[in-house]
């Protein structure tokens, strides 16, 4: 079909074809993901056997300071660590929730 | 559809809006399934000590009194602590791992290491110690790639090498690792540890993968700014629809009721007009977002998540999606859009097509 012919196309035609494509590519990632996650499991089992081996506790995302290296680690006044006015200004502070402790009983 | 211009402006917003919301959420949702997944097995309770509410390290001589207590199958004194390199300007993390240590005088190093020094396996490279004097060591092994995200920043070394160069005495440690046989008796094993020690924290698995899942919720502070923006861009988006259609648009339905159209076709075109927009903006936001998040290393998240960080793990994470979360997307952008659409423009149709016109 030339550029004559896209012309002559009704405007509902070109709109369900564009979202016709737009839904197949959704369904192609989402099959793209399922593929991926089952590619993925061997690496998951190494990467849970290295936990195991080095006795991991966190995920190494934040290497700014010691503190946010291992968030699940830090004593539990950690924002206010040499004082009370002391805030905490690291960026990863304002990417990591409130922790458990401070929404909820530590074990319940 | 007419309006081109407006249209086209709103639809390049609106899939804008999407794409940073999806971008959030698939980031956040498959972060918190692979932090899962790889933590399952990390030690069930990791005992600390606090003294005046400081972490202290942990005399290795209480292992055997936890040792004894009911359920706990092992116990093992952690050692490990951070490296500040003054000359890359990079935190590193040292750690005596439980099994396969590497021999003295040799360390195994993350791959985000390995790139700040240049350094390849037999390389030797020097850090300085408690005393300020510098140890070298011979690189035995880089660890992989794959396991950036847990490993990007440390040091694995020997027990011998660790305490010489950190100055822990032999005594102690920087806490205890507990393996529990049965999961119901955590609690239970960590009560018993701050009865025997007052001055003890046991930090649970459960807590441990708690943290994660509390990691970019909600409440943390970026992700509520970004959050509230986007909410504040649909109550723009919606505030326009509502507040009412221009002398062009209200003209225009009078000419379609003059001419014979029902108020339900008037109603029905809208709402395909609405449709048109919000669906095509969804499904090129989520298409967007899933290419940013996982078809790349996230660029656009990269600055934020590095911080002041010099080392920083390169890592593509799995495309693990919660279809929950985006139907919620969609419910909470799609529906009221359209619902917004249609409101004003029923309220026009209902009036007298001479009124409307004149």
């Amino acid at each position: 079909m030339g550029v004559t012919g896209l012309m002559k196309l009704r405007r509902s035609t070109i709109y369900l074809g564009m979202t016709s494509g737009l839904m197949l590519t959704l369904a192609g990632l989402l099959l793209h993901a399922s593929g991926q996650r089952r590619a993925a499991e061997p690496g998951f089992a190494r990467k849970a056997a290295l936990v195991r081996q080095v006795e991991l506790t966190d995920l190494c995302l934040f290497t700014e300071a010691s503190y946010t290296r291992n968030p699940s680690m830090t004593d539990l006044s950690t924002p206010f660590q040499d004082s009370p006015l002391s805030l905490d200004h690291f960026p990863s502070g304002g990417l990591i929730g409130p922790p458990t402790h401070l929404t909820r009983n530590q074990r319940d | 559809m007419r309006r081109k211009g407006k249209n086209g402006a709103l639809l390049l917003v609106y899939t804008l809006v999407i794409f940073v919301l999806a971008s959030v959420l698939f980031f956040t949702y498959a972060l918190k399934r692979e932090a899962a997944l790889v933590l399952k097995d990390a030690p069930e309770i990791i005992v600390q000590r606090s003294q005046t509410g400081r972490f202290h390290p942990i005399p290795v001589a209480w292992g055997e009194s936890i040792g004894k207590i009911n359920g706990v199958i092992s116990v093992r004194p952690r050692l490990w602590g951070y490296q500040y390199d003054s000359v890359f300007q990079a935190n590193y993390t040292l750690s005596v791992p439980a099994e396969n240590a590497p021999p003295t005088g040799s360390i195994d190093i993350g791959s985000g290491i390995a790139k700040i020094r240049d350094a390849s396996p037999d390389d030797i490279i020097a850090f300085t110690g408690h005393d300020g004097f510098p140890r070298s060591f011979t690189i035995r092994e880089i660890l992989s790639d794959e396991s950036q995200l847990l490993t990007s920043d440390l040091i694995l070394l020997s027990e011998e090498d660790y305490r010489d160069f950190s100055g822990l005495p032999a005594d102690q440690a920087i806490d205890l690792a507990l393996r529990v046989r049965n999961p119901r008796e955590y609690a239970t094993i960590a009560e018993k540890i701050t009865r025997l020690h007052p001055d003890t924290r046991p930090i649970l698995r459960s807590e441990i993968l708690r943290t994660y899942d509390a990691l970019f919720g909600w409440r943390s502070g970026l992700l509520i700014v970004i959050f509230s923006a986007a909410a504040l861009a649909f109550v723009i988006f919606a505030w326009d629809k509502a507040t009412g259609l221009s002398a062009e648009e209200r003209k225009e339905i009078g000419i379609l009721k003059a001419i014979g159209w029902e108020t339900s076709d008037i109603l029905m075109m809208k709402f395909w007009e609405g449709s048109v927009v919000s669906l095509t903006a969804f499904l090129a936001g989520i298409i967007l977002a899933y290419a940013h998040v996982f078809l790349t290393s996230s660029p656009l998240f990269a600055p934020v998540l590095k911080g002041w960080s010099t080392l920083y793990p390169a890592f593509r994470l799995t495309p693990f999606l919660d279809f929950g979360q985006i139907s919620a997307l969609f419910f909470l952008t799609v529906v009221p859009y359209t619902v917004t659409t249609i409101v004003p423009s029923w309220r026009a149709a209902i009036i007298d097509p001479d009124s409307v016109m004149r």
